[in-house]
Formats: structure tokens, sequence, C-alpha cells
């Protein structure tokens, strides 16, 4: 297969960024989308141009380090895929791609196709977590949880923090990330304690990083690559209005 | 035999009480002094993340580098299958002594027993604390905890969520971080990457580290350091070891002095998607848990392996006379349940012999097909009330309950190779998973320089030459949550005196010199090939001649092999960008400068071991039937590998001794 690649090319965030086109050839339809990003930047450093700048790590769909926007979608042309697991046996020859970073005033670019998503780490920070100091723990067993909300609870945690939703949505809304960690909590007998403070303290944090508000679009849900269902940001709703209501 | 430059400090008295015992009479530091002392970690996965959250609870002042982006992507993140503890849940007769047994076993005897057995006595806590957290662990109806098996085993005692328990695990250590980054307690330091520690007078005082997004150097003080950065499966260039995972926190370490112990232990993984093509970048795990649940066979006739392998025949049409399902036949007692070293070389073995099934040769096949239509399908049916149920909904009710087990899994398969698992059989091979070797630490886990620490897969202590399946996640959580934070009290509780030393100290000056000039040196080869050209090359030297099956004369050439490509690579390496910015080919290089000596003393260990154990498989040394031959007399000792100069080593020997455990060879037969 040959492809036409355009790339967002910015060389910081104080730098105005650009598309610049390269052509890739004899690409493998058994190739990840990184691995065709491997190929033309070895091409790039053997003709001694600067390769590409882009955020990858585990390659197996589970780290959520890796983040481009390709052809308008978060992660690419499929449902539940992570830019790393697609392949390009997904694309035709001669196919076109346009590659941007994600779009967000709280994801500012830093170089190319690699943002800074810190915005996250600072939202977990603010509440995200069950206050549990090491060797505090009851025998495991002792807290029943019935399976389904569980598997509910693991269905939330699923979200591997890649910043798709946000990246998918017009609004540039986190609504989706912080939903899944505030359901898993509020779902499990262990998060019940904090339950209230967890909810307002994320959201005052995420507002104060500059996301967007939620319109109910659903793009989150459609581009997520775990799949994270909106019934989440439905639920993180209900905490945040029954919070503010008793507290 | 032990050399005098190292002791294990293994407390004494019964096995079974030196460690509640050693951690009743180690020494505290007073709260009142811990606010004082401050502590650098280095990495942030489940040894690492784990270690930082419950020092800093314990109110030291704790500083964490990642290279990501973010604390939570580290690599344990992407673990599978699930986390050993002895809890005997399931009433099927597990004990810590069981779980301690099975650990040294499997490890072939290789372990230090001491340190097994406390990991093993603690691995119910680690559960407790992980629940405690959130951690959504799969659970049963009735609302208790669920258990599935795993190799080398013959008990359930194997804890998990899906196929994602590394990713639920590290985020529940992660928020216990993210939680001491919120109150103050952790400051946090992601991209930015260790390049050197900082000695001073013979103490471990601090580090040097790069901000990958500047590229700035900084100066960072500590009492202690924690190096909790993870194995070097990567010198291999393919394994499943995410792209950025390296050595370079551990080999910076050692030319520091520190020593290395068994850096020839690797676990190749039976279970992996086999390669594609040159173009390959990683190669991605299938979890163990599905061996242990599916089969694994290659065709019995070699013209149905030729024809499978031409895609004349459908493996499915293979009748079950005409399969081999080599595990089961060559270890009736273990059958797909085997530990990992031995279910990759007979995969080998079968594939060298010709029977691979896909267009290299080089694969075998791992079926769900049965267990699915007549375990699962069958139970369900029962379930339901279905008598005589047809093929059609055996499959339709099994392919649920894989799914939720597997699910992620099958999907994953999937998307990599674009051939559907629940109606074809998966195509597996061995891979480079991860290493049993690491930095030398004693029983504190502290490293031969004082004040330097290593944790989970980083040290070599607690998996011998083999590691079980589900004990990694539980190595990683038991250093971090349960064993630093008392034994590093044995070394603090004598540095409350030390006020901060101020990094205009000239140790930290010249550290900070040196990395510069390594940096400005790879930047100014200005040659003609790009890093990865050399990390391939030197990926093939060591799984050719350092992998599954190793020989004296392989390993000889390879040691050539490894020095020359390490001159070519100082002389003609390209890096382009700059220094002074986000340079992710500089990142790279840096890692493949430290595999490229690395790789030579891996090669030069596993040429010392004149015998077969574990994962070091040295072909002069097997039983009639193939299996690894241990050389207890000779070879019952750690090798610890002290740098002596330039790319030389001393190889000192801690000996191991069995006082719990009778020493005998391995057998699953």
């Amino acid at each position: 297969m040959n492809i036409t690649l355009k790339v967002w090319k910015q060389k910081n965030n104080n730098e105005r960024g650009r598309f610049e086109t390269y052509q890739v050839k004899e690409v493998s339809p058994d190739m990840s989308f990184l691995e065709m990003f491997d190929v033309l930047n070895e091409d790039l450093i053997t003709e001694g141009k600067e390769p590409i700048a882009f955020d990858h790590d585990c390659r197996e769909g589970i780290c959520g380090m890796c983040s481009m926007y390709i052809n308008g979608r978060p992660h690419g042309p499929l449902q539940g895929v992570t830019t790393c697991q697609l392949h390009m046996r997904s694309f035709r020859d001669g196919d076109t791609i346009v590659v941007e970073p994600w779009r967000a005033a709280a994801f500012p670019v830093i170089k190319d196709l690699a943002v800074d998503r810190s915005a996250f780490d600072r939202i977990m920070a603010a509440g995200g977590f069950v206050s549990v100091n090491t060797g505090n723990a009851q025998d495991a067993n002792n807290i029943l949880i019935p399976k389904t909300d569980a598997d509910l609870a693991f269905e939330a945690a699923a979200c591997i923090g890649c910043g798709a939703c946000v990246a998918a949505c017009k609004n540039s809304s986190a609504m989706l990330f912080v939903s899944a960690k505030v359901s898993q909590l509020a779902l499990l007998p262990q998060g019940q304690v904090e339950r209230q403070e967890r909810v307002i303290s994320m959201v005052n944090q995420m507002d104060e990083e500059g996301f967007g508000s939620c319109t109910n679009t659903g793009a989150c849900e459609a581009e997520c690559p775990k799949s994270i269902s909106v019934e989440n940001i439905a639920r993180l709703n209900r905490e945040y209005l029954s919070a503010k209501i008793t507290k | 035999m032990t050399s005098s430059k190292i002791d294990a400090h293994i407390p004494e008295g019964p096995m079974a009480e030196k460690w509640s015992k050693y951690r009743s009479t180690v020494h505290l530091v007073n709260p009142a002094n811990k606010r004082h002392l401050e502590i650098i970690v280095v990495g942030s996965g489940l040894a690492g993340a784990s270690a930082a959250a419950t020092l800093a609870e314990l109110g030291y002042k704790v500083k964490v580098f990642c290279f990501q982006d973010s604390a939570r992507r580290a690599h344990s993140i992407a673990a599978q299958g699930g986390i050993n503890a002895a809890k005997n849940y399931q009433n099927d007769g597990d004990s810590v002594y069981r779980l301690f047994y099975d650990t040294v076993k499997g490890g072939d005897y290789r372990s230090r027993e001491a340190n097994t057995h406390r990991l093993a006595e603690v691995s119910g806590n680690i559960i407790d604390q992980c629940v405690a957290q959130g951690v959504p662990f799969a659970r049963e109806y009735g609302g208790l905890l669920s258990n599935r098996s795993f190799g080398g085993v013959l008990v359930q005692r194997t804890f998990y969520a899906a196929g994602q328990t590394g990713q639920q695990l590290l985020l529940g250590a992660y928020s216990g971080l993210m939680r001491q980054v919120g109150v103050g307690a952790v400051k946090m330091y992601a991209r930015h990457e260790m390049l050197d520690i900082v000695n001073i007078d013979g103490k471990c005082r601090g580090i040097i580290a790069r901000d990958l997004i500047t590229g700035k150097l900084e100066r960072h003080f500590g009492h202690a350091v924690l190096l909790c950065s993870g194995g070097y499966g990567n010198a291999y260039y393919l394994s499943t070891n995410a792209m950025g995972s390296n050595v370079t926190a551990a080999w910076k370490a050692h030319k520091k002095g520190a020593f290395f112990g068994n850096p020839c232990y690797t676990q190749i993984h039976p279970t992996c998607i086999p390669v594609s093509g040159d173009h390959q970048s990683k190669l991605t795990l299938m979890s163990e848990s599905l061996r242990n649940d599916g089969r694994i066979w290659v065709p019995k006739k070699k013209e149905d392996a030729e024809a499978v392998r031409s895609g004349k025949l459908n493996p499915n049409d293979i009748k079950p006379e005409d399969r081999d399902y080599y595990l089961e036949r060559r270890y009736p007692a273990y059958g797909n349940l085997v530990p990992r070293d031995v279910a990759s070389r007979a995969a080998k073995e079968r594939c060298d012999a010709g029977f691979g099934v896909n267009a290299t040769g080089e694969a075998v096949f791992l079926d769900f097909a049965y267990n699915l239509r007549y375990k699962y399908g069958q139970m369900e049916a029962i379930k339901h009330g279905i008598e005589n149920p047809t093929e059609q909904q055996l499959f339709d009710l099994g392919k649920e309950v894989v799914k939720e087990k597997y699910g992620n899994l099958f999907d994953m398969y999937k998307q990599i190779t674009g051939v559907d698992p629940y109606h074809n059989p998966m195509m597996i091979y061995p891979a480079v998973h991860y290493t049993m070797g690491g930095l030398w630490v004693d029983y504190n886990l502290m490293t031969t320089v004082p004040g330097l620490y290593a944790l989970g897969e980083a040290n070599f202590s607690d998996h011998g030459a083999n590691r079980l399946g589900a004990s990694a996640l539980m190595q990683g959580l038991a250093d971090g949550y349960f064993v630093i934070p008392y034994t590093i009290g044995d070394y603090l509780s004598h540095e409350i005196g030390t006020k901060a030393i101020s990094t205009d100290h000239e140790a930290f000056v010249s550290a900070e010199k040196d990395v510069r000039e390594k940096l400005e040196k790879l930047m100014n080869v200005k040659g003609t090939k790009s890093v990865d050209h050399f990390h391939k090359k030197l990926g093939k030297i060591m799984w050719e001649k350092c992998g599954m099956a190793r020989n004296a004369t392989g390993l000889k050439e390879a040691i050539t092999e490894i020095q020359e490509l390490r001159k070519q690579f100082w002389a003609d390496v390209r890096i382009p960008g700059e220094l002074n910015d986000f340079n992710p080919e500089l990142e790279k290089a840096g890692r493949v400068a430290d595999f490229l000596e690395l790789g030579e003393l891996m090669c030069m260990d596993a040429l010392q071991r004149n015998e077969s154990c574990g994962g070091h498989f040295r072909e002069e040394y097997q039983t009639e039937e193939g299996e690894a031959k241990r050389d207890d007399e000779n070879f019952a000792f750690v090798s610890a590998w002290e740098r002596t100069g330039e790319n030389q080593w001393y190889m000192h020997k801690e000996e191991l001794k069995f006082e719990y455990i009778k020493i005998a060879q391995r057998s699953y037969k």
C-alpha cells in the first residue's frame, strides 16, 4: 500500500503549527498505525530530517499514551480501539490520511502530535481515590459486593485516561473521564464514605482545568477506545446534584 | 562460598518467624523525623507507586520520577492474567507454605528462600489492601472474590479483573499515589528520566534527571533512592515490554557500584502473538490464563502441518486423533498448566521439528474450541435446563462465558491478526516477557550501594530462574506496600542527623557534567543510521544466541558481535533534533547505548552458568528427555556482577542454602 499523510507539525506550544505532507511507500496491511509512523520516521532520519514526535508506549491498547486524531476521529476510524491497535488493513492503497494532535485548551501541544494531559492527573489528585492507608484493610472477603455492581464498577474502571473523550467533544469536556472514576467508586461500598466530597472536588478541579461543559452529544462514548458508557455521565450528574443538595 | 563483598542480611530464626520477628525489631524512625527525610522513587509502576504512596503516608517526603506523561502509564498496566495470594478462599489446600514452595520450585531452586517466604506471607495483605482501595476484582454471585488457575500450581489462588488485572492494580496504587500528590506529600515528576545516581561518601544521595520536554538536566537530593524501574526485556528489541521500558536507571546504578544479579535469567513467555514481519515494533502477550483454560496443540502429521502452513488445510478440520496436545502428552500431571519456561521450550521443540503452523513455521495452536463447547457450553446448557443441546447452542452458550472471562484478550487477538479466535484456534509463539535478573539486593531490598534500593522487576530476588504466572504483580506490590516501608527504617533511622545536602555539592556537579558530556557525545556522532537500526541488530543477536536455548559457542560469538555492534553504534548513530528539546530519538539512543553494554553481561552470565535452570537453558546440559539439567553442586548460587572497569566485570557468588525446601529435580510429569 502507498499512503499520503498530512501530519500536524508544531515545534512547541509557543509557535504556530502547520500541516506537512509525507508519502509512505510499501506499507503492509499487517502494520499497526504507529508502526507505519515508525517506518516514516526511520526514513526521515535517514534523509537527515526531523522525525514526527508522537506519544506511545505499551502498544497493546492499555497504557493510554497514544493519542492521534486521525481523519477527524480520535484513535481513527474503528470503534473501541486505540491508535496503537489500529492496523493499516483498515485503510486502502492510495488513501490520504490526516493526523492531528488532541485539540483542547486543557491539553496544550508539547510538540507535533504530543500533548500535555497532566490536567487528568490533577483531577485524580483532587479526589479519585479511597482514603485508605496501607495496612488498614480488613480481610478482602469481608466486603461483599454484588456481582452486577462489581461488573459495572469494572466497566467504568476500564478507562485508560487517554483523553479521546475530550478530543472528540465539541466542547472539550472531560465529563466521561471524570464520570468513569466517580461511577466506579460510587458503585462500590468502599467508595461510600467520601462519595459526596469526591464528586464535588473532582468536578471543581475539572472546571478549573478549563475543560468545557457537557451537552450530551455522546461523541465521547462513540470514540472511547474502551467504550465507556455515557450512562456514567448520567450517574455523575446525579451524584453531583445530590451531593450539592445535601452538603 | 559467598563472597565477602555481599551479605544478604537474612534474619536468624525459623523461616516462618523470620519476617514477623524482623519486622517487630527493625529500627523505627520517629514520625517527627520522617518529615525531614527525603526519598526519591524512580518509576511509577506497581512497585514504585505503592512504595511512594505508603512512604508518604508514613510521613516521609517523597519525589517520584517517571518517563511517561503520567504515573498511570507505567507498564505494570499491561499485566493481564492476575495476582497470586495464599488466601485459600477456594478451600483447595492453599497456604503460605504452599505458595512459598511453588515459587521456589517454579524458580527451579535458584531463588533466596527467606525473600520468597516473606513474599508468600504478605500476599494476602495485598489483596486486602487493593480491595479496600476499590480495585474491582472479579466476583462470584454471592459477592465473594473469584479465583482462577495459573501455571506451575495445582490450587486456584489467582485473583483477577478480566484480562486487565495489572491495569486495575496499578490504577489502585496510582490513586493512592495521587492522593499523596494532592496533599503535597509526594512531588511528581512525569516526563522525566533518571540518567545517573549521585553517591556521596559511599552512600547514594540523589539522582540526575532529564526533563524530557525541555531537555534540561536537574539535580535532586534524597536520603535514599528507590529504583522501581522495571525489567530489561527490551534488550531483545522485540518483547512484550512497552516501547519505553529500559534498563537505564538500573544500569547507571550498576555503573556506580550496584552489583547486577543473575542477568541471564530471562523469561520467554509461551503464548504471544507471533511475529508478522520486519516492521514489527513489539510483541503482544496472550495471557497465561488462556493456556490454562484452553489446549495447546500442533498437527501430529507433518503433512498436515505443511498443509496448514500453506493455507490448504483449515485446522478446524483436523480430527482430534490427528492432533498432538504435546503438553498434555509430555506432562500428564500438569498438562497445559506447566510453568512458562517448560511450555516455551516445548513449543520450540515442536516447531524446530517441523510441526509449526504459520507461514514462518514458528507458531503453535492455542485452542478454545473444546472448552468453549464442552466445558462452558455444557455447563450453561445444564444450568438453563437444555437437554441434548445442538453444537450451535453449545457454542453460543459457551461463547458468552468465554467472552466474560477473556473478552478483551479475544478482541485484541482479532484486532492484531485479523482472525476471529472464537471460530479459529489462535496462533501463538514464545516471546521475551520478563527478566528475573536485576540489581542484586539484600533482605532489606538494598543494593550494594548503601541507601540505594531496588524493588519489583528491577531487583533479582524472588523468582529464581523462572517466575510463575501472576507472581510479578504480587512481588511489585509486596515490595512497595509491605516490605520497603519497614526495611527502609533500618537505614533511615541512622540518617536522622543528616541534613539535606545541597545539590551544589561537588558530587552533584560532576555527575551532571558526566551526564551532559555523554548526551553531547551521542548527539555529536552524527552518523548515518537510526537508533532502531542498532537496537534491532542487538535484538537479533540476543534472541538467536542468548534466547530460549543457549550454548557456549553461540554465547562467545554473541559477546564479540555485541562488542563490535557497540563500536558501530558510537561511530555511526544519527540522532536528529536538539539536545535541549523534546527529543524521543535521543531518549531511545541513551537506552540502547545501555542495552548494548548489558547485552554483553547477559551473555557472559549465561556462559559462566554451565547448567540449565528455569528460563536459562544451555543446550549442553539437558536430560535425555530434553528437560533442563541443573547442577546444584556447582551452581546453587546467585551471580552478582561487580563492574570493575569499562565493560569489565568480576562475578561474586551468593550461595543459596535450601533449609526448608528439599532441593529436587523439578518435575511436572
